[in-house]
């Protein structure tokens, strides 16, 4: 019976703590929402008062608009060039030899865990040297080797839980490599081709520390002018704008999780 | 299923895979006819998918040669080898249906869509599954997944069809069936049939000859009945049927059990590690009275009778030799009565079925 | 012995050559595609943290020396940042394993269903950017923010509290940064672990928590280091948060290499700090493989 006793003040303990810190992990990250619809001149949670103020601000400043530009257009090339050379590379190692494999998939992951820091002082300095600081250019490479490693990542788990004799099947049946490739590999394992664009993505929309550096004048990205402009005050356009990158970055998800939904249908 | 194409034989020579120390494949020789159903048989590491995948282009060899009738197929890549395959986990597209799955081959080869579509039918219809077209994979039960896969192998009237463990997955009963349909499908298909097991009685029910495999060697090749009545090998021996075995000596081709000559109409194989005689329960025969002068004497003491349903085990303790299993099929020791425990009886082993081996092949 | 193996050495097998050269081909294929996605890491990644690792070694003369090591080992300044990056790294890490390891353990609890849905309040905030979270963070914790002005209202305090702009911040916004990274790994490895091994051991004899003491937490301990190693090793790289909840008065060593090229120009010293950075992470890096397995990053 003590016991029982035990195990229930136990699980009310768990019960407490579990909720605490799931509503400390969403709150601080949903509370901009609300204060981007404050009507006051200043920043103040809970909001008295309901305006659009802040996005007339957000969406008619010239500033803004432009680095939403550079931002936008960056990660979607980001992903455009990321997601088909990071799922080849992928396809590549899964096919090498166990030793290339280990090998490549350390080599990989670097620009996971090397400090951001050390890469954005080092691609700034490499960079000077090309002339491609401050330009599309320059932030569209940067953010697209940081992209990379999360869509191989993903790939090859996928890869890993596909049944690679389909793939040997179609070479049986007269297909090549490539076609068996395009046609039966490629279909089974689009969700994670799609998870680690949706990944790619967000990577390059919300890359603070690189941009910071490489990016700038006309080509500064959102993030950049967002650091910058919280170093110096707390603008409540910034509330504005944080929350439609929510809106983008958890659109782009329900997206995948929706293709992904109709793919599993299928099976 | 109308075939235009004509069946080709075989001709695998000197094939040789290391993987390090280990040799997947040991200077593998083979020949295969055109239209036979030859089964590579051997227990698992033993090398027979290896040497199925390298016919299939998928593992490629440190070196041999290949060929297909007259066509050197070594260096070939897979797709263009025009061979039907089927895996063991039957690799079935689950994205598409049952009728697309079975045109894919034939939309590779350009063939018009209502060709493909009527051929795609007409396989369906041979494997039974008529109608099952518009299915999807995860429709159909295991053994339905297993004719898909075939009417997919063989739809593009392949002159060779691989299968690797097809029926594996398959439960006992099913997988009975399957093994007479296989076998009367390949009656009706043009084609050289290669096939990998490890079930003894599935190769010596569908298999015109069966290639023994183990490690990465050809023991012996031989048709069921051959394989199963003169094994050249202890290993082909004890892993084909069911044998017990006992040491013997040879000298001058003939062999000695305790001492005494084992009277053997079977040429003795040669081979290294001494020799045994092969015992099939069910060759054994249990005599009234003594054991006529022409068979070798195993007579001994009733240790244990176990009823196994459509036979009777009957355990006999030999004086010297140790135990002797005898089969008996039930009906017949029901008609003559069985021996009870204790008794002395007769064993008679005939000329005809006594099996004498090398424990190792040469 | 066997023909086979006596004659063997003099045969060179047939058709070597051609299926060596095959072979070959067929592993450049693969290698080719995995080529250009590797090059775009290695010139990017590699490349400029090496060459920003070799100025080092040079002093302000251009000459090979360890002047900057030197320096950055005698000046207090320098001393002083390492220390604080450690804190507040070791703070953080604590402070996400106390956190982290009852909200995965509760998970495992609740039906499958409900943790998937729970999951969603994890994966959230891990999606959403730092500079958003950093920004509700700084909203907060200001002077006249939510929760100084709950705690003024209930009575508990009658000053505003110093909670932004300092290392009170600087921890509270890294450990809701960093929380993530630990209950994801952490929470995997739970899902894995047998639970008909802690019933049994409470069949056995064992009561509730003593069958969670030896078993349940031996076995959870492999996602809780993977989870605590990269905490830590993010932590200390750290840019975003303590440079701006921080205000200034935290430097942290991300903050420190960063002014001190961005401010003092100061190449040498700066990557002198950068290299030291980078040693550490790798070394964690390198435990965390040893014990945990990176090839498990690739499994999921």
């Amino acid at each position: 019976m003590e016991q029982v006793g035990q195990r229930k003040i136990d699980g009310l303990w768990l019960t407490v703590v579990g909720t605490a810190v799931l509503f400390f992990l969403i709150l601080p990250t949903l509370i901009v929402i609300p204060m981007s619809f404050s009507g006051a001149s200043f920043l103040e949670f809970p909001p008295t008062s309901f305006s659009f103020r802040w996005y007339e601000t957000y969406f008619t400043s010239p500033e803004w608009m432009s680095a939403t530009k550079t931002s936008l257009i960056a990660a979607v090339l980001t992903v455009a060039i990321a997601t088909p050379l990071g799922s080849l590379c992928a396809y590549g190692l899964h096919c090498s030899s166990p030793r290339i494999r280990s090998t490549a998939q350390i080599l990989v992951i670097m620009p996971i865990v090397v400090p951001v820091i050390l890469i954005a002082v080092g691609v700034f300095s490499l960079y000077a040297k090309l002339g491609l600081n401050y330009t599309l250019t320059g932030i569209v490479i940067a953010h697209t080797a940081l992209a990379l490693p999360f869509v191989i990542v993903t790939v090859m788990s996928g890869l890993q839980n596909y049944d690679f004799d389909q793939e040997l099947a179609a070479r049986s049946l007269g297909a090549s490599r490539a076609y068996a490739l395009w046609t039966i590999t490629v279909p089974q394992v689009k969700f994670s081709i799609q998870t680690g664009a949706f990944l790619a993505f967000i990577t390059s929309l919300d890359e603070v520390v690189i941009s910071m550096l490489v990016s700038g004048g006309e080509n500064a990205t959102i993030t950049r002018r967002m650091f910058n402009s919280l170093r110096d005050q707390l603008d409540p356009t910034i509330a504005a704008i944080s929350t439609c990158l929510i809106v983008v970055s958890i659109a782009a998800l329900i997206g995948v999780q929706l293709i992904g939904r109709s793919k599993n249908v299928d099976n | 299923m109308s075939s235009a194409a004509q069946s080709l034989p075989i001709e695998i020579s000197s094939l040789c895979k290391a993987y390090g120390p280990v040799k997947a494949l040991d200077d593998v020789s083979l020949n295969i006819a055109a239209g036979e159903f030859l089964t590579l048989l051997g227990p698992s590491g033993s090398g027979k998918t290896t040497l199925l995948m390298a016919l299939a282009g998928f593992m490629r060899p440190d070196g041999g040669s290949i060929r297909f009738g007259d066509r050197e197929m070594i260096a070939t890549p897979p797709h263009k080898r025009g061979l039907g395959m089927v895996f063991q986990s039957y690799a079935l597209f689950p994205f598409m249906t049952v009728a697309e799955n079975v045109a894919y081959p034939l939309k590779i080869r350009g063939v018009s869509k209502s060709d493909q579509k009527t051929r795609a039918e007409r396989a369906l219809d041979t494997v039974q599954l008529g109608g099952y077209g518009d299915r999807r994979i995860n429709q159909l039960s295991g053994g339905q997944r297993q004719r898909v896969a075939l009417a997919r192998a063989m739809v593009f009237e392949p002159q060779i069809i691989l299968m690797d463990e097809p029926l594996s997955a398959l439960d006992k009963k099913l997988r009975e069936h399957m093994q007479i349909e296989l076998k009367a499908l390949h009656q009706k298909l043009d084609a050289t049939v290669v096939y990998v097991t490890h079930d003894q009685r599935e190769a010596l029910t569908m298999s015109d000859r069966i290639a023994v495999v183990n490690h990465g060697r050809i023991e012996q090749v031989e048709t069921p009945e051959r394989l199963y009545r003169q094994p050249h090998s202890f290993f082909v021996a004890d892993f084909i049927g069911e044998s017990i075995s006992l040491p013997v000596k040879v000298a001058n081709d003939t062999a000695q059990l305790n001492g005494r000559v084992l009277k053997s109409d079977l040429p003795i194989a040669h081979g290294s590690g001494g020799h045994r005689l092969v015992i099939r329960p069910e060759l054994l025969e249990v005599t009234s009275g003594a054991v006529p002068e022409t068979a070798n004497d195993l007579s001994g003491r009733v240790n244990d009778i176990i009823y196994q349903g459509d036979s009777v085990l009957v355990m006999v303790q030999h004086d010297s030799a140790g135990q002797i299993n005898v089969r008996v099929p039930a009906n017949r020791a029901g008609q003559t009565g069985l021996p009870s425990k204790g008794e002395q009886i007769g064993l008679a082993l005939h000329p005809e079925d006594t099996i004498i081996v090398p424990e190792h092949v040469s | 012995m066997s023909v086979a193996e006596t004659y063997e050495g003099a045969v060179t097998h047939q058709n070597a050559s051609t299926l060596k050269s095959e072979e070959r081909r067929e592993s450049m294929t693969f290698f080719g595609l995995s080529l250009p996605a590797v090059l775009a890491i290695l010139v990017v990644v590699f490349l400029p943290v090496f060459w920003l690792s070799s100025l080092s070694f040079y002093n302000a003369a251009g000459e090979l020396s360890m002047e900057n090591y030197a320096r950055i080992f005698e000046s207090a300044l320098y001393r002083r940042t390492f220390v604080v990056t450690f804190q507040i790294s070791i703070a953080v890490t604590v402070i996400c394993v106390l956190l982290g390891y009852p909200l995965c353990y509760w998970l495992t609890k609740v039906p499958d269903r409900t943790a998937a849905i729970l999951m969603v309040f994890v994966l959230v905030p891990f999606w959403t950017s730092v500079l958003v979270r950093t920004y509700a963070w700084l909203v907060l914790l200001q002077r006249n923010g939510i929760i100084n002005s709950s705690l003024m209202s209930l009575g508990i305090i009658e000053e505003p509290l110093q909670l932004a702009h300092n290392l009170t911040g600087s921890i509270i916004g890294m450990v809701h940064i960093m929380l993530p990274f630990l209950v994801l790994p952490l929470y995997a490895t739970m899902r894995s672990v047998d639970t008909d091994l802690v019933r049994a051991a409470v069949g056995l004899g064992s009561s509730p928590r003593g069958a969670f003491w030896r078993v349940f937490f031996p076995m959870s301990l492999p996602g809780l280091f993977a989870g605590i190693v990269l905490v830590f090793i993010l932590s200390l790289g750290f840019f975003v948060t303590p440079a701006l909840l921080g205000g200034g008065k935290v430097q942290m060593l991300a903050q420190r290499i960063e002014s001190t090229i961005t401010v003092y120009s100061n190449w040498g010293a700066a990557s002198a700090l950068g290299v030291v950075l980078l040693l550490l992470a790798l070394a964690m890096i390198w435990l965390m493989n040893r014990v945990f397995g990176l090839d498990k990053l690739f499994m999921r």
